[in-house]
């Protein structure tokens, strides 16, 4: 049973102003996600969600100048980026890298290696990895092509997933999984993570624009990401709210209160 | 002096190698075989620019060759192999000499070598021809000529070894339908010089591959330049080269696009390594691609990557297209040089990968794209296992 927990976050990243070198994006961001729980965190375009899933994961743009990560009860932040990977983080990018002259097998089982401590037996890891692929409607080809190169979005979004099923990691950050993804990719996707999160006790963040995955990937609870921190939590019931009536309400309340505390 | 006298001696609008008149395009560049048509380059001219010029041992000031290069063919007996006199007329159809260098190549050599790979005939094994430099201190003019008549097809190994100063020009011909692959490795002692123009033509959807690997060398400078005759050709240029400290290794290309319909895709990729104590690793890019107004429905694209391993090296990578027509498929080009990329290093340790393997996996994988399509297996085990040696060197 594992627990990420986020405590009032605030994350800058450099800019090319030398009277202002940092910009603030997360502005206090509290969060518990448990393992058997799915958070969402929806919010518009620059509210800092994808910030605070590359923050969680150790990108080095990304400057935390206070607050917390904890991943059951271990300070996450002192980890470096693999450490945090092999603790049982695991980021599934909205622009996965391509890696040239990396072969996708290649890349797979060094990362399962690392992540479970030894070098998978080579026989059950061909079968391992052969179904994890078809379950994901993955042309075997792909196996010997280089780490994401040339992959259209939603192969590259497939083979996050293949990932996400390989590594199993104790809590999983997924984002804008569904961005891009034409309506069978986005149920082929949603399946394979309804599988992880059938599979065990694992925690699952995901972050998204659109409402629309959410019909596929039943969420605990729903945050309203805007201004760099979390400003509504609930329910289903407010990812309702939010595809009839947009992001309007919270980023006006956010303006409001941008106003009256400046 | 000229090799032959029923070709034109000279092209070209403009003299251009002092720098007096601005060159109109890449296409129009002088040619000759006479060396006295060319100034002595002074380092100062845009094609000698980024080349020590003191360490070319007097190959551009006319030095006499004091030694010869050893050269050995072995194929199998389908392939004809001669010792041709430089008056033999098939020398100069690859192409004329477009620097000073080659044209003092082209008028010093005694004898010529000239392979030919009879029309439509498939020669199995690679032919395997191996230039051995003319021993430390001694200076040698050298010409190869390639050629492959209609429909042949073949994989020549060209493995360059030794020590000393050697000049050269390697004509390749391809007659229609042609199929050559070509591996070049410049496995040079410490010490030797080298400075190779290789004048390529591609005939009526002939087919060229051709990948060149230079890791030895106290300097290298490699000047292709691809023609093409007639519609539907295709080549692929593909490029690998390691430089360590004080070493200089310079990759000059010239894709001609003069006909439609024709396809080049270049990619090259270097690794530099130097050292505080010695002077800078150096290499040199330059990517000229001409489409001329004719080449409608070209296809061409040509890239050139730089990993600078440590401190103390220096990249120069200059890719230039030019384009007169806008009726064509595609045509791009990219360049980059840098320490690593850290996008790629970020990716690979968010999956648990410990930094150091990331960074191996990486750097392998630079070169792996590369070697991955050499295909005669010898020589790509041989230039991955002289690779790694190169990286262990450096710790990566």
């Amino acid at each position: 049973m594992s627990t990420l927990e986020i405590k009032d976050l605030h994350v800058a990243v450099p800019t090319d102003d030398a009277a202002a070198p940092q910009k603030e994006i997360l502005r206090g961001v509290d969060l518990t996600v448990r393992a058997g729980e799915t958070h969402a965190i929806m919010g518009p375009n620059g509210s800092g969600k994808s910030t605070l899933a590359y923050s969680i994961a150790g990108h080095p743009k990304y400057q935390v100048t206070s607050g917390q990560i904890l991943l059951d009860g271990v300070d996450v932040l002192s980890m470096s980026v693999d450490e945090r990977a092999r603790a049982g983080l695991f980021l599934a990018m909205q622009y996965p890298i391509e890696v040239p002259g990396v072969s996708m097998s290649n890349f797979l089982r060094t990362a399962a290696t690392a992540s479970r401590g030894a070098a998978p037996k080579l026989r059950t890891w061909v079968k391992e990895v052969k179904a994890a692929m078809s379950a994901l409607d993955i042309d075997p080809a792909f196996a010997e092509r280089s780490v994401n190169e040339g992959f259209s979005g939603g192969e590259k979004k497939r083979h996050e997933i293949l990932q996400l099923s390989l590594l199993k990691p104790k809590i999983a950050v997924l984002d804008e999984t569904d961005s891009g993804l034409d309506v069978d990719a986005l149920r082929v996707v949603s399946e394979g993570v309804n599988r992880y999160r059938a599979n065990g006790d694992v925690g699952v963040l995901l972050i998204t624009h659109y409402t629309r995955i959410l019909r596929h990937i039943t969420p605990d609870y729903v945050h309203v990401f805007a201004g760099g921190r979390i400003v509504e939590s609930g329910g289903q019931e407010l990812a309702n709210e939010l595809e009839s009536g947009g992001y309007e309400r919270f980023t006006r309340r956010q303006e409001v209160t941008g106003v009256s505390s400046s | 002096m000229t090799a032959t006298t029923d070709r034109p001696a000279e092209r070209g609008v403009a003299r251009h190698s002092h720098g007096d008149v601005p060159m109109v395009s890449r296409g129009q560049r002088f040619t000759s075989y006479d060396v006295d048509a060319f100034e002595v380059p002074t380092g100062r001219e845009e094609e000698w620019r980024f080349t020590p010029m003191r360490r070319l041992r007097g190959l551009h000031q006319g030095v006499a060759a004091t030694g010869t290069a050893q050269i050995t063919v072995q194929a199998a007996d389908e392939v004809l192999v001669e010792d041709a006199d430089p008056s033999d007329p098939r020398l100069g159809e690859g192409g004329i000499p477009a620097d000073r260098v080659a044209a003092q190549a082209w008028n010093s050599v005694v004898r010529a070598t000239v392979v030919t790979m009879p029309a439509q005939t498939r020669i199995e094994d690679p032919v395997m021809i191996t230039v051995t430099g003319p021993g430390v201190g001694q200076i040698a003019y050298g010409h190869l000529h390639l050629r492959l008549e209609a429909f042949a097809e073949a994989v020549v190994v060209l493995d360059y070894r030794g020590s000393g100063t050697y000049a050269e020009n390697v004509e390749v011909v391809l007659a229609d339908g042609a199929r050559l692959t070509v591996v070049s490795v410049q496995d040079w002692a410490d010490d030797a010089v080298h400075v190779a123009a290789q004048h390529i033509r591609i005939g009526r959807d002939a087919v060229l591959r051709c990948t060149t690997v230079s890791l030895g060398g106290d300097l290298v400078r490699q000047s292709p330049t691809v023609t093409f005759t007639q519609p539907g050709g295709d080549a692929e240029l593909l490029g690998l080269y390691f430089a360590d400290a004080g070493q200089h290794l310079e990759h000059r290309l010239l894709v001609d696009h003069a006909v439609p319909h024709c396809r080049s895709n270049v990619s090259y990729k270097g690794a530099l390594q130097g050292d505080p104590a010695k002077p800078d690793a150096h290499t040199v890019w330059i990517g000229d691609v001409l489409i001329q107004a004719a080449a409608e429905g070209t296809q061409t694209f040509e890239v050139n990557r730089n990993l600078v391993l440590t401190d103390c090296a220096r990249a120069d990578s200059v890719p230039n297209l030019e384009i007169e027509t806008g009726e064509i498929v595609g045509a791009g080009h990219a360049s980059t040089t840098g320490r690593f990329d850290d996008e790629q290093l970020f990716y690979l340790t968010s999956r648990g990968i410990p930094v150091e393997q990331a960074r191996r996996l990486i750097v392998r994988g630079f070169f792996g794209e590369i070697l991955q399509k050499i295909t005669v297996t010898q020589v790509r085990e041989r230039l991955a296992l002289a690779i790694e040696a190169e990286l262990e060197a450096v710790g990566v």
